[in-house]
């Protein structure tokens, strides 16, 4: 387990370099600097301010003093929001990110499953078509549609949950939703296939056989091996739902990551974005190997097939 | 399948969607309506502010917080924004108008109890200029005697340029050449002052970004102090006890809020979670002004929207090619059915307002004299007119323009052009390296006076992005700076305009109007030509 755990975590690491070098090099690519403004700065204006965050050197210098830094944990000053660095707007930004992500899975999970479970129960009845819809609905629904229309509902005809913002626990219900809804059909369809795939099997059969109540069978033979499917799926739902959420939380006004990365490119704000790639690809390896584990404890086949 | 079997499922999402409901729970009383009763302004904000430090702020978003935390030698009216009193309690002015001596007032405090005195305004000034701080609006101080060349750097000793402090409460400033709008200039972030100590504490006075801007540590004279600064989310200002006009200001708290769509700003306005809006989205405009006019504020504007002629190569460096296109648009149609904000259509480059100055010369706007035009450039009927490229920074606004334009081209010219439309930075990119042909801007003046909208026409301005240049323009305009005759000085800038116009290397469509929703409750929230509006004039009424 550990050599296992250990192989996996050197894997990252060249893959991290490779996604700091890429992004370090497109962003500079990109037409026009952090200083292009509307109102021109003067010719020494920029001077400074380049000296100032270092940018009047070659290319590699900078390339190379930000691989220093970054081995420091150092993701530098942010060039845009002067009086910020990129690991604090990191440290602002990141638990809002993570706590809208943990409600949009949280309902998802409490949705998805429940439903799925219903709708293999009893294939093809009424449950499963009314699930299977609402999973098909929620998918094909785009968040920048399925957002407004909550908020038009919920917001301003009936009034009961704020439209946007990120003070009060009310304010939070209407962002997981619209960013859970995806997840939570996702999540259904899968665990209604992942049980319909243990439900035939012979094991089924015999705890059936052996005297044991349906829901005890449910619950102690077929949840587990029925769930893999949601589980494998979790690793890159979480992730994603953590990182991803910049449609969301723009929709929302939450002050989170995504909309963050997303203005510091428009901005070429060079250090907050690079920063916020290195953190996220961190982020999703991170998920990935748990994934990883997980899937190993719950599967006994995983274990024997287990790269070591 | 049998009806009675979707009872089940029926049920179920009833209860779910009850139970998802139950956490926003009953009729909460609105967000706007709380705050109105406990005196907390919540203003849409459109951006996060890059800074809070005023030397080094260059937006809006950043004034109107700004403007709460600091206060100017001199303050603006609520109505008009006309100069009042601010930490200066009295001022003169020489007979020449060049020398202005300003007294500050004896209780006037920083928010940490220290005196607001003149050698806050001179740190505050020296830093503003220095090179090392590179700040991009310190030519807004170059009125001053030498402090262009401080700033350059060709002099290095500050007591050369013309700011003193002969005592403690007195701060004298001699101008190269008076300045009609001078008093209204002072009200300008760039003119603030900043607390010495405090900017000391945190690192060297010309260092930008470091932590003397953040919430706690952040020391202002103005009307409100920085309690929370939430990235992203909102910085809330509340009210500032050793102001010296502390019993005039009645809002306890402003919340600031930088929502930058439109729509959800609006949205936000709709569920009583602000105030005042920054903005108004366009296509929702004819929906107030015809059901909730109580709610539409569209005001003038100092600003002007225009487009740019490249007229560094052809068909564009051929003046009649300029004007024929300037002539062929319909700007009132533009107004009309495009724009829908209320917004005058331009005929000159200035816009109304700018101080007492009113342009001389007129844009005409006719198609025969276009075609006319055209056809002597070389064009008749726009054959052989090279295919151009029509560039602007993507939105719907933008494009909408864009696409009435061309269509007013190829229906009045028979030229058609191409649009391109570009990220924000690519297209100032374009346009600062001259790769286009003709695009769109938009320019808002900083102070109320015509310098603001002609001094970046003269050859080699930083915000003249066409490659024009013309001699007498430049001479005109530099006159015009250094004239102390006010009548003179309005007649140069009014032959410089002409000139401009005449040239054409820029073509006015409409002047701005400032839009905004605003609720209600909210009372002493004025129409200004810069869209400013002095916190401590404004109240809020509980269920107005």
């Amino acid at each position: 387990m550990k050599r296992f755990l250990l192989g996996r975590i050197a894997q990252t690491v060249p893959v991290l370099w490779a996604t700091v070098t890429i992004a370090f090099v497109l962003i500079r690519l990109a037409p026009g600097g952090p200083f292009t403004d509307e109102r021109n700065y003067t010719a020494e204006s920029i001077q400074r301010l380049n000296a100032h965050y270092g940018l009047d050197d070659p290319v590699p210098v900078q390339y190379v003093r930000y691989l220093g830094r970054l081995l420091h944990g150092d993701l530098g000053p942010s060039f845009k929001y002067a009086n910020r660095t990129v690991n604090e707007i990191i440290a602002d930004t990141f638990p809002v990110s993570l706590q809208l992500g943990a409600l949009a899975l949280l309902f998802a999970l409490a949705m998805g499953i429940p439903a799925g479970i219903v709708a293999a129960l009893k294939p093809h009845s009424a449950w499963d078509n009314a699930v299977m819809t609402l999973a098909l609905l929620g998918i094909s629904m785009p968040s920048f549609v399925l957002g407004p229309l909550l908020v038009m509902f919920f917001s301003l005809r009936l009034g009961w949950l704020p439209a946007s913002g990120w003070e009060s626990w009310p304010d939070r219900v209407l962002p997981a939703l619209t960013l859970g809804a995806v997840y939570a059909a996702y999540i259904a369809r899968m665990s209604r296939a992942g049980m319909l795939e243990i439900l035939p099997m012979d094991f089924v059969r015999t705890a059936r056989a052996k005297g044991l109540g349906a829901a005890a069978v449910i619950v102690r033979h077929v949840l587990k091996p029925g769930m893999i499917p949601v589980v494998s799926f979790l690793g890159p739902a979480t992730a994603g739902l953590v990182t991803g959420s910049f449609v969301v939380e723009t929709l929302f006004h939450v002050p989170g990551m995504g909309s963050m990365f997303v203005v510091g490119a428009f901005n070429r704000d060079y250090s907050l974005v690079l920063g916020m790639v290195v953190f996220y690809s961190a982020v999703i390896s991170i998920f990935n190997l748990g994934v990883d584990v997980a899937l190993g404890a719950m599967d006994p086949r995983m274990r024997s097939h287990r790269r070591i | 399948m049998r009806p009675d079997e979707w009872r089940g499922p029926l049920a179920l999402a009833c209860t779910l969607c009850a139970a998802v409901l139950s956490a926003g729970c009953g009729s909460r009383e609105r967000p706007v309506d709380a705050a109105s009763r406990q005196g907390v302004l919540l203003l849409g904000n459109l951006s996060e502010p890059k800074d809070l430090d005023p030397h080094v702020i260059t937006g809006v978003s950043e004034f109107n917080i700004v403007s709460a935390l600091l206060e100017g030698l001199v303050a603006e009216g609520p109505q008009d924004l006309a100069p009042e009193p601010g930490a200066a309690e009295s001022w003169s002015v020489s007979d020449d108008g060049t020398v202005y001596t300003f007294t500050l007032r004896q209780n006037g405090l920083w928010s940490n109890g220290d005196p607001v005195t003149s050698a806050d305004f001179m740190f505050s000034f020296r830093r503003m200029l220095s090179p090392e701080l590179g700040s991009p609006y310190a030519y807004m101080l170059f009125g001053a005697k030498n402090a262009e060349a401080y700033h350059k750097g060709s002099i290095t000793n500050f007591a050369d340029v013309g700011f003193e402090a002969p005592d403690s409460r007195t701060v004298r400033i001699t101008l190269n050449a008076p300045i009609p709008y001078f008093l209204s200039l002072l009200a300008h972030h760039s003119w603030f002052p900043v607390h010495q100590p405090t900017i000391r504490a945190h690192g060297a006075e010309t260092t930008i970004g470091t932590a003397w801007t953040k919430p706690g540590s952040f020391v202002g004279n103005g009307p409100f102090v920085l309690k929370t600064w939430e990235p992203g989310n909102r910085i809330e200002v509340e009210v500032n006890d050793s102001y010296w006009d502390r019993a005039r200001v009645k809002l306890n708290a402003i919340k600031f809020y930088p929502i930058g769509d439109h729509k959800i700003e609006e949205r936000a306005f709709l569920a009583g979670q602000l105030h005042v809006t920054g903005t108004v989205p366009l296509d929702r405009i004819s929906y107030y002004s015809s059901t909730r006019p109580e709610l539409l504020r569209l005001n003038p504007y100092l600003g002007v929207y225009y487009y740019l002629f490249n007229v560094t190569k052809p068909p564009l460096n051929d003046v009649r090619a300029r004007r024929a296109l300037s002539m062929s648009v319909n700007r009132g149609q533009i107004v009309r059915y495009v724009t829908k904000g209320g917004e005058d259509p331009a005929f000159c480059f200035t816009p109304p307002g700018a101080g007492k100055y009113s342009s001389s010369a007129r844009l005409d706007e006719d198609a025969a004299g276009a075609r006319a035009l055209l056809a002597s450039a070389g064009y008749p009927g726009g054959t052989n007119f090279p295919r151009i490229a029509l560039l602007y920074n993507n939105s719907d606004a933008h494009a909408r323009i864009a696409q009435s334009l061309r269509q007013m081209w190829t229906t009045q010219l028979g030229i058609d052009v191409e649009l391109v439309n570009m990220e924000w930075k690519v297209y100032l990119d374009q346009t600062q390296s001259l790769k286009y042909d003709i695009a769109r801007a938009g320019w808002i003046g900083d102070y109320a006076d015509p310098n603001t909208f002609l001094d970046m026409w003269v050859t080699g301005g930083g915000n003249n992005r066409t490659g024009w240049s013309n001699r007498q323009y430049d001479i005109l305009v530099s006159q015009a700076a250094a004239e102390p005759n006010t009548e003179e000085r309005t007649r140069r800038f009014q032959q410089a305009e002409a000139i401009l116009l005449e040239e054409s290397p820029v073509m006015p469509i409409y002047f701005y109007r400032s839009k905004s929703l605003v609720h209600q409750s909210v009372r002493g929230w004025y129409s200004t030509i810069l869209d400013r509006h002095p916190y401590k004039h404004v109240y809020l009424t509980p269920g107005g």
